[in-house]
């Protein structure tokens, strides 16, 4: 592979983006200008009230009894400052209230949470003493905030609370979704919506990919170019290159446009290096996707439809636009790569989670297996069907 | 006799059921032009594809600068030099950008390739315009910037597909004495077209195709001769029973 063409290729790529105005307009003004509408419209700016969220809770076991771990949990959850906490005397009442939307959700706390607690302040280490409880919740599926947000602080908060100075344990007697620390004292709709903004953007590369190979068959560019000794490797790299670079560059511009409009996001630096990898190889299956959708097309305006077919389902069930999507709907966003960046980014900006949390590597993993696989699909389809 | 540029063994090439080039068999001299004639779809272009390595003949061999072409294509992508039948430019790069980007596919010498650029640049008369897009260029000065393309490299073969086609009289009579100066520096050039006085200025020998079918092979002089003919087109006239421009 020569360094000269795959640089003289990626070169001519990043040109054509930033000289051609529709793509230019997709590429980087589309995902400011997006940022800046939802960080107006959603964000702190402007004074959305977000300060506090009501959440109703029922306690399972009989009155009277110790409330020592259950009050320390409470005042945990009212100590975040969004949580506004309600305590119900049953399960009905809280109910009514979640129905009526007076309340966002409903933590049940069982009769065994005590025991659950005690059991793993006794023996930290022993998980053959513990005693399992499981915290119930009830969520209003209307809400963005209700369904995205309240599990992992409730998470963040039996970490905190409950289970401080043992972080390094695996299994834990008391479980809730994924295991993240929330360190959000506020937070906005928007907060909520920017790590998937930032799939949502990148999503776009596989319209202007599939758009330049149709345009350039066309244009009989890509004879031209293999009536050179370019071989399929170095001209693929090239595509790879360039578009990982605008990925970067679509991160740099909806960090700063999302910064501007007061989105500050945990993380820190890390989590932003970490953002940078993540949408890199998000770029892979973008350019695979792009190469699916060229090998398909045979005109540009076809590239564009087609681009759709994959855009679409990836900006439901896996960008900012998943809040309030059937769990059917959400386990089958499992198979979108889309998926893993915004539940990987949601955790480092949202949640504070570190780099090296299980949950992000498991993101990343599935993130670089389905990118790499829909690349080679893409490659494959396009040497085969696409070239000529 | 000189080396040979180009070597075609019975070549075949078929689309599904129909036959584009049919049992084509010829050899080409180093330093030549060579002019590939017949009327649209006769499989000129087909033929030029082949020998760059674009397609796969169904049967048959060619060899360019003494490189199989299916089993050495990279060896003779390294050689030679195309300009395609359609503008094939890009429309967002400027006129210098274009030459530099192939160039640099063809792995060229930064100074070399700088002097290559300037050279053709001036030749071509779009040295004032290089910086500006090739999209804003008129219709004959991107035929002339992919004129130049395929010759940045400094090929020693050179494929001209039809290379003055919707080109003006004044621009095809500068092309012809720039494919001239080429025959000055002793480059091997295979120039497909339908304009027989285009032939006749520039080929020292001509094949004519037609169907996919070499049926004569010569020099224009000769040919002329041979067939009692004025031009190439009375030439081709009388083998074919059709003019050249009439198409299939």
């Amino acid at each position: 592979m020569r360094t000269q063409r795959v640089f003289a290729l990626s070169k001519n790529n990043l040109k054509r983006t930033t000289r051609e105005p529709a793509a230019l307009f997709m590429i980087l003004m589309f995902p400011i200008i997006l940022t800046l509408v939802f960080g107006f419209s959603f964000g702190s700016i402007g004074g959305s009230q977000t300060s506090s969220y009501k959440i109703g809770v029922v306690y399972e076991f009989p009155e009277g009894s110790s409330q020592t771990w259950s009050q320390r949990f409470i005042d945990g959850l009212e100590g975040t400052e969004i949580l506004e906490v309600q305590v119900f005397a049953t399960i009905d009442e809280a109910q009514e209230e979640l129905v009526q939307g007076k309340i966002g959700g409903i933590i049940i706390i069982p009769s065994n949470f005590e025991e659950g607690c005690a059991s793993f302040a006794a023996a930290p280490e022993d998980p053959s003493s513990w005693e399992n409880a499981t915290v119930q919740l009830y969520l209003d599926s209307g809400s963005m905030f209700a369904t995205q947000a309240i599990p992992p602080i409730i998470q963040g908060v039996i970490e905190s609370t409950i289970y401080a100075g043992h972080e390094t344990a695996v299994q834990r007697p008391i479980q809730i979704g994924s295991p993240s620390l929330v360190e959000a004292s506020k937070l906005t709709a928007f907060d909520y919506m920017a790590p998937g903004i930032f799939a949502f953007a990148s999503l776009f590369l596989i319209m202007i990919v599939g758009e330049s190979f149709v345009l350039d068959r066309e244009s009989g560019l890509l004879r031209r170019i293999y009536t050179t000794p370019t071989t399929s490797g170095e001209f693929m790299a090239s595509h790879v290159i360039s578009n990982m670079l605008l990925a970067i560059i679509q991160v740099v511009l909806v960090f700063v446009m999302a910064f501007l409009v007061g989105y500050r996001p945990l993380g820190g630096a890390l989590g932003l290096v970490m953002a940078f990898i993540l949408l890199s190889v998000f770029s892979l299956s973008c350019v695979g996707f792009g190469l699916i959708t060229a090998s398909l097309a045979r005109s540009p305006g076809a590239a564009t439809g087609i681009a759709f077919i994959f855009v679409i389902p990836q900006m439901f069930l896996g960008t900012f636009v998943t809040a309030g999507i059937s769990a059917g709907a959400q386990a089958i966003g499992k198979i979108v790569p889309s998926f893993y960046v915004t539940d990987a980014l949601t955790s480092l900006f949202l949640r504070g989670a570190p780099v090296s949390s299980p949950t992000i590597i498991l993101d990343l993993t599935a993130l670089i297996a389905s990118s790499v696989i829909v690349l080679l699909l893409g490659v494959l389809l396009f040497k085969k069907y696409g070239r000529a | 006799m000189g080396k040979s540029a180009l070597v075609i063994d019975k070549l075949v090439k078929k689309y599904e059921e129909v036959t584009a080039v049919s049992g084509l068999s010829l050899e080409i001299k180093d330093g030549k032009i060579f002019g590939l004639l017949g009327p649209n779809g006769a499989g000129k272009t087909t033929v030029i594809n082949v020998l760059c390595g674009l397609l796969k003949p169904t049967s048959g061999t060619a060899s360019v600068g003494g490189h199989d072409v299916q089993k050495e294509s990279k060896k003779v992508k390294d050689l030679i030099g195309v300009c395609p039948q359609e503008t094939a430019v890009f429309t967002y790069l400027s006129g210098r950008e274009n030459l530099e980007l192939i160039g640099n596919l063809h792995a060229m010498p930064k100074e070399k390739l700088k002097k290559n650029v300037d050279e053709l640049l001036g030749k071509l008369s779009l040295l004032e315009e290089s910086k500006r897009r090739v999209g804003k260029y008129s219709g004959g000065m991107k035929r002339r910037i992919n004129l130049a393309m395929a010759l940045v490299n400094d090929p020693s073969i050179v494929f001209l597909d039809e290379p003055t086609v919707a080109m003006d009289p004044q621009s095809r009579r500068a092309v012809w004495g720039f494919i001239k100066e080429l025959r000055k520096k002793e480059k091997t050039v295979i120039l497909t077209t339908h304009y027989m006085e285009e032939a006749e200025e520039l080929c020292d020998m001509v094949g004519i195709i037609d169907h996919g079918k070499l049926i004569a092979l010569d020099s224009p002089i000769q040919l002329k001769k041979k067939f009692r003919s004025k031009n190439l087109e009375e030439v081709f006239i009388k083998l074919t029973g059709r003019g050249m421009r009439e198409g299939l």
